[in-house]
């Protein structure tokens, strides 16, 4: 049964125009959770997104909300409401007419109808601008809007599609902040869709990577980024220095035979592997252990900063202190590594330190 | 005269002559096209008026007294002002479908269909005229209302599918998805979203095909007659059996919609809402 999930997407495939967008995904959103799909242009997330909101069929597999098969469902039978990228608010109506249009079609009496527009209104604070054409609010406001529209039909599911990409970067940050808390507030299941890491790190209770129309990792923001399950996910989510590398005694053997003191790593065994460091997990020090590195370039952060070396042939970026004197020659060692074979990620059964 | 001195004068008198050629050019130009209007305008009013003479001897109103007092012309005006509303409404029935699925669908020969649209209008249309006669004689169409609506329908056909093609591919296609998202079917998606934001170049359709067929007259000419003469066709008569005044009055009746409808479509036609007609792909 599906207890407890808002949304099921089973073995959905679907091909456009001859090529193959979104292959055998599969999905689940618990009942209140905020899913962000996250992946770079033409990696199937908004085409999922929008075979959940019925605009599109898939050719194969099933799509159930509440345990309900919507699969074949038209948009206007669906509890799905969607955010679209450019609003498409309708430019010859008011805020309110916008937002009551949908209650209005279930006609619904006129107190019932104005209280609820009214409602949710307040819920994105837009009261003052119920009678202003969409034309006269601003960018951040007609999002709102559009918001009070999807969210006043009271659906079991919330579609946005990349809500924030026509907003500033300011407005952007403050948008998804009030999204995610109204998100909250209402508990309502949500599906996100956005190319931004950042956005989807800091807003979603899940995300779901995407690349070549499969989901890569589907996991919380802290897994996501501590532990990527493939190299993709490595190098979309956040910064990763990656090498061909093996394990010896002492730590990891990079090109150019530079052996790298290591702390955790993610497996051992022989042969190569691609091996991910964060840059966080880069240790630099002015002397004392560790490979020799030379500093190419610094780049100041605010409260830390980005030095780029050159150990032996390969290029180490790693994210320090703002308080480390600069230096020419310094001394590196890294404290985590994950180590891939094949793009995907290679654990032992309990990390070992070296 | 210090060089940078001359230089300016001769900059000057280069500007002088270059304006000198511009209002030469412009004067024209004005009396090329406000000339035969001007005439018309006088000839209406005028009595005798012989050719060295700059304007007319006499004046009268008696063209008008005669035009409209001669029931042949009077019937006239009223048939085209029967024909025209009739053409545009059933135009607008038949085109606009057609319109919408040009701009939202894609369908085999598509671009063949919306680029023969013009083919009408890339050769004479008496060619085409005097072979749907033929068509007609055969079908008894000849000298029936319906025969007339068919002749004059073929003028308003590109107005009506390529401005409003335009228009419906000017309106994002998320705003119909997001009334459908709201639980709107098709059809109220179609009356409330998209044919609401069309509206304005749907009018400037409609006006110029009204004007179409309004000022149709040869198709008219080969089909309606003798039971169905309208303004245009009525010149024909006019110009070769009534005096010159007559003519003159008929021809300033027969602008005067135009005129009027011009004017009121003048904001939109000059706000880009025709020119978007040319922009569909």
């Amino acid at each position: 049964m599906s207890d407890g999930l808002g949304l099921q997407i089973e073995h959905v495939s679907k091909d456009l125009g001859g090529r193959t967008i979104v292959e055998d995904m599969q999905l689940e959103v618990k009942t209140g959770e905020l899913t962000c799909l996250l992946g770079p242009s033409g990696c199937g997330k908004t085409t999922t997104l929008r075979m959940i909101g019925g605009f599109l069929i898939p050719d194969q597999g099933r799509v159930l909300i509440s345990g309900n098969d919507v699969t074949k469902m038209s948009p206007d039978k669906r509890p799905t409401a969607m955010v679209f990228q450019n609003y498409a608010l309708w430019p010859h109506m008011t805020v309110f007419k916008n937002v009551a249009f949908g209650l209005r079609l279930r006609k619904l009496p006129r107190q019932e109808v104005s209280d609820r527009v009214a409602q949710v209104l307040e819920l994105v604070g837009l009261t003052h601008h119920v009678h202003s054409y969409p034309a006269r609010i601003s960018g951040g406001e007609q999002q709102r809007v559009a918001l009070a529209r999807a969210l006043v039909l009271e659906p079991k599911v919330l579609l946005l599609d990349e809500p924030l990409s026509n907003l500033d970067a300011k407005l952007r940050v403050r948008v998804r902040e009030d999204i995610r808390e109204i998100q909250q507030r209402i508990g309502i299941t949500t599906v996100f869709v956005t190319h931004d890491q950042d956005e989807a790190l800091s807003i979603s209770d899940r995300i779901a990577v995407m690349s070549g129309g499969k989901v890569e990792q589907y996991a919380d923001a802290r897994s996501l980024y501590r532990e990527p399950e493939t190299t993709f996910v490595a190098s979309f989510v956040g910064a990763m220095n990656s090498y061909e590398a093996t394990v010896v005694p002492g730590g990891l053997e990079l090109p150019g035979k530079l052996v790298v003191p290591c702390g955790d790593l993610s497996a051992t065994g022989e042969g190569t592997f691609e091996a991910g460091v964060r840059p966080e997990d880069v240790h630099v020090s002015l002397n004392g252990d560790g490979a020799p590195a030379d500093v190419v370039r610094e780049v100041p952060r605010g409260h830390y900063k980005e030095i780029v070396l050159n150990a032996g042939p390969n290029e180490v970026r790693a994210f320090v202190s703002a308080d480390l004197p600069p230096a020419e020659h310094v001394r590196i060692s890294f404290t985590r590594a994950l180590l891939y074979r094949d793009g995907v990620l290679q654990r032992s059964s309990a990390p070992v330190s070296v | 005269m210090p060089a940078p001195e001359r230089e300016m004068s001769v900059a000057l008198a280069r500007s002088a002559g270059r304006r000198v050629l511009w209002f030469l050019f412009v004067s024209s130009l004005i009396v090329f096209m406000i000339g035969p209007i001007v005439w018309l305008g006088l000839r209406a009013f005028s009595g005798l008026w012989l050719y060295p003479q700059l304007l007319p001897k006499q004046w009268t109103v008696n063209g008008w007294r005669q035009v409209f007092n001669d029931p042949n012309l009077s019937h006239s005006m009223k048939l085209s002002f029967e024909f025209a509303p009739v053409v545009t409404v059933a135009s607008a029935v038949i085109c606009l479908p057609a319109a919408y699925a040009f701009s939202r669908y894609k369908f085999p020969g598509r671009r063949f269909l919306l680029i023969s649209l013009f083919a009408v209008n890339a050769f004479p249309k008496i060619g085409l005229y005097i072979s749907m006669a033929g068509v007609f004689y055969s079908l008894n169409l000849i000298s029936t209302f319906l025969g007339v609506v068919i002749v004059q329908l073929i003028g308003t056909i590109v107005f009506m599918t390529w401005i409003p093609a335009a228009a419906f591919s000017a309106i994002p296609r998320s705003l119909e998805e997001a009334a459908r998202d709201v639980g709107a079917g098709p059809l109220r998606v179609f009356f409330r979203v998209t044919f609401p934001l069309a509206a304005p170049a749907i009018f400037v359709a409609m006006i110029l095909s009204f004007l179409a067929s309004f000022d149709e007259a040869q198709g008219t000419f080969l089909v309606g007659v003798p039971k169905y003469i309208t303004m245009p066709t009525e010149m024909y008569t006019l110009v070769l059996n009534y005096p010159e005044q007559v003519a003159a009055v008929f021809a300033l009746l027969l602008a005067v919609p135009s005129v009027l409808l011009m004017a009121l479509v003048r904001k939109h036609v000059m706000g880009g809402k025709l020119a978007e007609g040319f922009q569909i792909r």
